[in-house]
């Protein structure tokens, strides 16, 4: 990017909320039913019907808010936000406009090594619309997803790149999933966003005219049409010309943003206060309760992974990054009572499988219990690490209890003295040169004898015991 | 059938307690009367006899089983702008039709509940609005003292059938006046309850924060028992209030000792009709010579009212009515893209004063003037609610007339919709302050035309002013009347 | 409420914000008494409001929730007798042009 340019952009991004029903009926808030099944006539906008708030999506917004800093409205309230779309059942939105349940607050995201807050302008809780399909002909609405309880979280313009808003997307996903407020899965549209984007010379204050990109639902997406969109944007300032404001699709195969209609209808969305539900007020008891049990960031999580685990804190802030790997980590260093081992199962075998394969680790079939097992009866010298290497494989491939893979595969490690004794004989019998160049002071020499012995006890020795007796022999 | 050649026993419950006559009887006579007075009246948009019928069977055989509460076997007709289940719900506009409705609204599963039997879908004005029934896409309704003039609206079904005694009683919605108004223009009882009181959940709404549900009956005792079974918390309605619903039977007392009535000055005012004023100054004095106290009091913003009004009103239905689009369900019209079938669906099928009142509703909240018109009525009506708190700390109800003059002639006002909207003055104030009102007949025109007297009592006052209405009633004859056509459909 | 004079209402313009197609005929008689109604309404206009509370509600309560439990739905072919044209489950409307 040119640096004759700066970058604004501001993102208002929508997050599903992680409850067992809709915000206003008790129609169940599922993804992938068959269409038009998860419906009934209040979120269908039928006549007559009318909307009953759902606590637990008022809860969910409010630790969301208290997580990310925002200072918590004591008396909000609902508003009808009126545009005629096929999504929408009843033509308009019940939403929140001048009394939000949370203001301000911000997301830290780190900028080359630094952290940078990026500030926010409020959280309000809103309906979700339905799901339009598009056909040969004609389009088709389901709505199941209509009336699923909607946060939107609206930034200041504070980033200045297309990195910054995938950096902050990330860790405002990291921190939902956290809360336990949303699985913010990005393939069920848990998480979209649209995007205000805004460049100018340098030297001037005032921020540039801005275009907005709706319906973000990929991260990727996000950087890539802000790369794009900033680039076009630069490009037109420099040839003279000037940025329209307008929305703008992405259009994900050409790579290209694209203007909508070129003359869009004016908005007048019409805000006057829902008459059917009644304010929220929200009690300074209930309000620190709430906080009193908000869950572990992981910031903290990660420094205390390094107090009490005594991880290096690079280690430390990869197991954080995703709550479901600490959790992982944390059962199986509880388990086995050895949690550096447990970090470097985490961090060597267990993250190349998930990236290897493109896993969640909730995906996988090893169970903390089982890796505790594992890292246990290789402290207990009844298998070695090569063993419990092949040992971890079969729990990838199948599952199972690491004791009986052990037994099935033979793997339990010979510490048998006379057994060992015969391989360290057989092997410095059959190198001689081997044995003399350790005796003249090549210590390597060693190292290979150490692994004839390691291949004719087909990797079952004990390797200390083997160290051990060959010293013995060469030395004496 | 000989039972009920006068008809006029078919006006209580009593018959049905004491089993002088059957539910089955009394809807089997009721249908062939609907189907006679609906000729002149047009009081229902439909009538399902067989499942009338069916109803009624199982509520004698309910009464039989001893297990009857009192609205078991009472033939009861609904507005149709409330859902029940299986039914449809056209709200008079052609706009909603093919709509059968999947569930039933409180107010009718709470009747259901009890016994009740529902004879049919009552007309009214196209989404309860207007004041005469006219604006109905289903043909105006016919005042039964005089088919020339209006019943009143937007429940003027409702107040018409009870009126002719084609239902024993119906349930009618008020958002600025529609069940006082034609109960009133009908010479029979409305109730508006308090808003919160009686649950909306399944009620079309029109102005959300306006609506309420209440009963048109023949006598006071009559709609105290409804209201005990309509009223009452509903988990389903966020705005209805968990107030302990008390049995309002037993307020009737019969009179007026140590009670204090307000005259609101404003509300006797220059340009009324002047025999509506006579009756109900008359109706005062009655009251003061059962025992009541009557103090003038001052409801100093009254004039603002009407305005108020229509702005809060319309701004809520212009957001009420968005839903009518054809996609999920009713009428639609086929258009290029969705918008421009919105266009053409709505404009199909929303009758006129539908039309007008969205278009006033939309730009009222529309951008640059939500504030000079929707923020401004929102706090005059702050002014209006205040006016009545102090006028209640004066005085228990406040007696005052239903509306300034008797029932229009059919026609005389559709062609001027702010002289209609002025017609509202005094009913409109209750909706915007929440409060409950009453009206019970008074007296009649030159003409023989019914006039009303409004009894306004307090949020949950509804236990005042029914003893109020009800020791005026029983001391006066007004309510037994029966208008020409009764005797017409008698058989 | 600028110039009370001034027709400030366009009924085409509000008729179009409300999704609702207006004949010249309609427009016209609406626009006409549209003007009449505002003036009258035109009158809150008078009164000194500052200070006060605007009213949203007829009865002063907060806080009314559902628990979060799930209830049964509307059965999928219910859901749908009423749509005036169904495909493939769906609800049809004309294709929409992004
Ligand atoms: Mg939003
Ligand atoms: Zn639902």
């Amino acid at each position: 990017m040119s640096d004759a340019f700066k970058v604004s952009i501001g993102l208002e991004t929508h997050v599903q909320l992680d409850t067992r029903s809709k915000i206003w009926c008790g129609c169940a808030n599922v993804f992938g039913s068959e269409p038009n099944t998860d419906v009934c006539p209040v979120c269908l906008g039928y006549p007559g019907t009318m909307p009953v708030l759902n606590r637990e999506a008022v809860r969910l917004t409010v630790m969301a808010g208290l997580m990310l800093g925002c200072e918590i409205n004591r008396y909000s309230k609902f508003d009808r936000k009126s545009y005629f779309y096929p999504d929408m059942p009843k033509n308009y939105q019940i939403s929140q406009y001048d009394l939000p349940l949370c203001l301000g607050g911000g997301v830290e995201i780190m900028v080359d090594g630094q952290p940078k807050n990026i500030r926010l302008n409020r959280i309000h809780l809103e309906e979700d619309v339905a799901k339009n399909n598009h056909f040969e002909g004609f389009s088709g609405v389901d709505f199941n997803r209509a009336g699923t309880p909607l946060m939107e979280i609206v930034s200041e313009p504070d980033l200045s790149s297309a990195e910054e808003a995938f950096a902050y997307l990330q860790a405002l996903k990291q921190m939902l999933v956290y809360g336990g407020i949303s699985e913010c899965n990005l393939e069920q549209g848990n998480m979209r966003c649209d995007i205000n984007c805004s460049v100018r010379p340098a030297a001037q204050e005032q921020l540039g005219t801005k275009t907005e990109i709706k319906n973000m639902n990929t991260f990727k997406g996000v950087l890539r049409s802000l790369t794009y969109e900033i680039k076009r944007q630069i490009d037109v300032v420099s040839s003279g010309g000037r940025v329209v404001q307008e929305t703008r699709r992405w259009d994900d195969e050409a790579g290209v943003t694209r203007s909508m209609r070129s003359k869009e209808d004016a908005h007048d969305y019409r805000y006057f206060p829902e008459p059917d539900l009644m304010p929220v007020v929200l009690s300074e008891q209930e309000i620190e309760g709430w906080r009193a049990s908000l869950p572990e960031m992981p910031t903290t999580r990660r420094q205390r992974f390094v107090d009490e685990y005594g991880l290096p804190d690079y280690d430390a802030g990869v197991l954080v990054a995703d709550k479901a790997v600490a959790d992982f980590f944390e059962a199986v260093a509880r388990d086995a009572g050895n949690p550096k081992a447990a970090s470097n199962w985490m961090m060597t075998e267990m993250l190349r499988v998930l990236s290897a394969d493109d896993l969640e680790i909730a995906d996988i079939k090893v169970t903390p219990a089982a890796l505790a097992v594992l890292i246990r009866l290789v402290d207990e010298k009844a298998i070695n690490n090569t063993g419990a290497k092949e040992v971890f494989a079969e729990l990838v491939a199948n599952g199972g209890d690491p004791k009986a893979i052990v037994e099935a595969k033979g793997l339990a490690q010979v510490s048998d003295t006379g057994a060992l004794n015969t391989w360290v004989e057989e092997a410095i019998a059959a190198h001689p040169n081997v044995v003399d160049d350790y005796r003249g002071g090549k210590r390597a020499a060693l190292q290979f004898l150490m692994g004839q012995v390691m291949r004719a006890s087909q990797g079952k020795a004990n390797p200390p015991m083997v160290l051990q007796a060959l010293r013995d022999k060469l030395d004496s | 059938m000989a039972k009920f050649a006068d008809h006029n026993e078919t006006f209580s419950l009593a018959g049905l307690q004491q089993g002088t006559f059957s539910s089955v009887e009394w809807v089997t006579d009721l249908l062939q009367r609907i189907e006679r007075s609906d000729k002149t009246i047009n009081a229902y948009i439909s009538t399902d006899g067989e499942w009338a019928l069916e109803q009624a069977k199982a509520a004698d055989q309910r009464r039989a089983s001893g297990e009857a509460g009192p609205l078991c076997g009472a033939p009861i007709g609904v507005k149709d702008v409330l859902n029940v289940q299986g039914q449809p719900c056209h709200c008079a506009s052609r706009i909603l039709e093919g709509y059968t409705s999947p569930y039933d609204a409180t107010a009718v599963s709470r009747l259901r509940d009890q016994g009740a039997v529902l004879l049919g879908r009552l007309n009214m004005d196209e989404f309860a609005m207007g004041s005469t029934n006219e604006n109905s896409a289903f043909g105006a309704v016919r005042n039964p003292w005089n088919p020339d003039f209006v019943p009143g609206g937007s429940s003027g079904g409702s107040a018409a059938a009870v009126a002719a005694g084609s239902a024993w009683a119906a349930l009618g919605t008020d958002t600025g006046g529609s069940i006082r108004q034609p109960a009133s223009f009908c010479g029979r009882v409305g109730l508006k309850p308090s808003y919160g009181r009686v649950s909306r959940f399944g009620l079309t709404a029109f102005a959300s924060s306006l609506d309420q549900i209440g009963p048109i009956t023949q006598t006071v005792s009559d709609a105290a028992t409804l209201l005990t079974a309509l009223a009452g918390h509903d988990a389903k309605d966020s705005t209805s209030l968990k107030q302990a619903v008390p049995d309002y039977s037993s307020a009737l007392k019969g009179d007026l000792r140590g009670m204090r009535l307000g005259l609101p000055k404003q509300y006797f005012i220059e340009g009324m009709d002047q025999e509506v004023e006579a009756a109900v100054r008359q109706a005062t004095e009655q009251c003061r010579e059962l025992g009541a106290e009557l103090v003038e009091v001052s409801l100093p913003h009254t004039e603002y009212a009407i305005a108020t009004y229509y702005i809060i009103a319309t701004a809520e239905a212009s957001a009420n009515l968005a839903r009518f689009d054809g996609v999920r369900y009713g009428a639609r019209e086929a258009g290029s893209d969705p918008l421009d079938q919105y266009g053409k669906t709505r404009a199909a099928f929303f009758g006129p004063e539908v039309k007008r009142r969205i278009i006033l509703g939309t730009y009222v909240l529309s951008s640059g003037y939500h504030d000079a018109y929707y923020l401004r009525a929102q706090q005059v009506r702050t002014l209006i609610r205040r006016d009545f708190e102090d006028a209640f700390k004066q005085c228990d109800a406040l007696l005052t007339p239903v509306a300034p003059t008797t029932a229009y002639r059919i026609g005389e006002r559709t062609a001027d919709p702010i002289q209609m909207y002025l017609g509202d003055i005094f009913t409109v104030t209750a909706n915007l302050a929440g409060i409950c009102g009453l009206s019970v007949p008074c007296g009649f025109s030159s003409a023989d035309l019914p006039i009303g007297l409004q009894i306004l009592g307090p949020a949950f006052g509804e236990e005042t002013i029914l003893r109020v209405g009800h020791a005026y009633e029983q001391s006066t004859d007004w309510h037994v009347r029966r208008p020409p056509l009764w005797a017409g459909t008698a058989s | 409420m600028s110039d009370p004079h001034q027709p400030e209402i366009d009924v085409k313009y509000v008729a179009h914000l409300a999704r609702m197609h207006l004949s010249d005929d309609e427009a016209e008689v609406f626009q006409e008494q549209l003007e009449h109604i505002l003036e009258h309404v035109r009158q809150l206009s008078d009164l000194d409001v500052s200070g006060v509370e605007p009213t949203a509600h007829a009865v002063p309560v907060h806080n009314v929730f559902r628990e979060d439990a799930v209830d049964a739905s509307l059965p999928h072919e219910q859901a749908m007798d009423n749509a005036p044209q169904s495909r493939q489950g769906l609800f049809v409307v004309p294709r929409i042009l992004e």
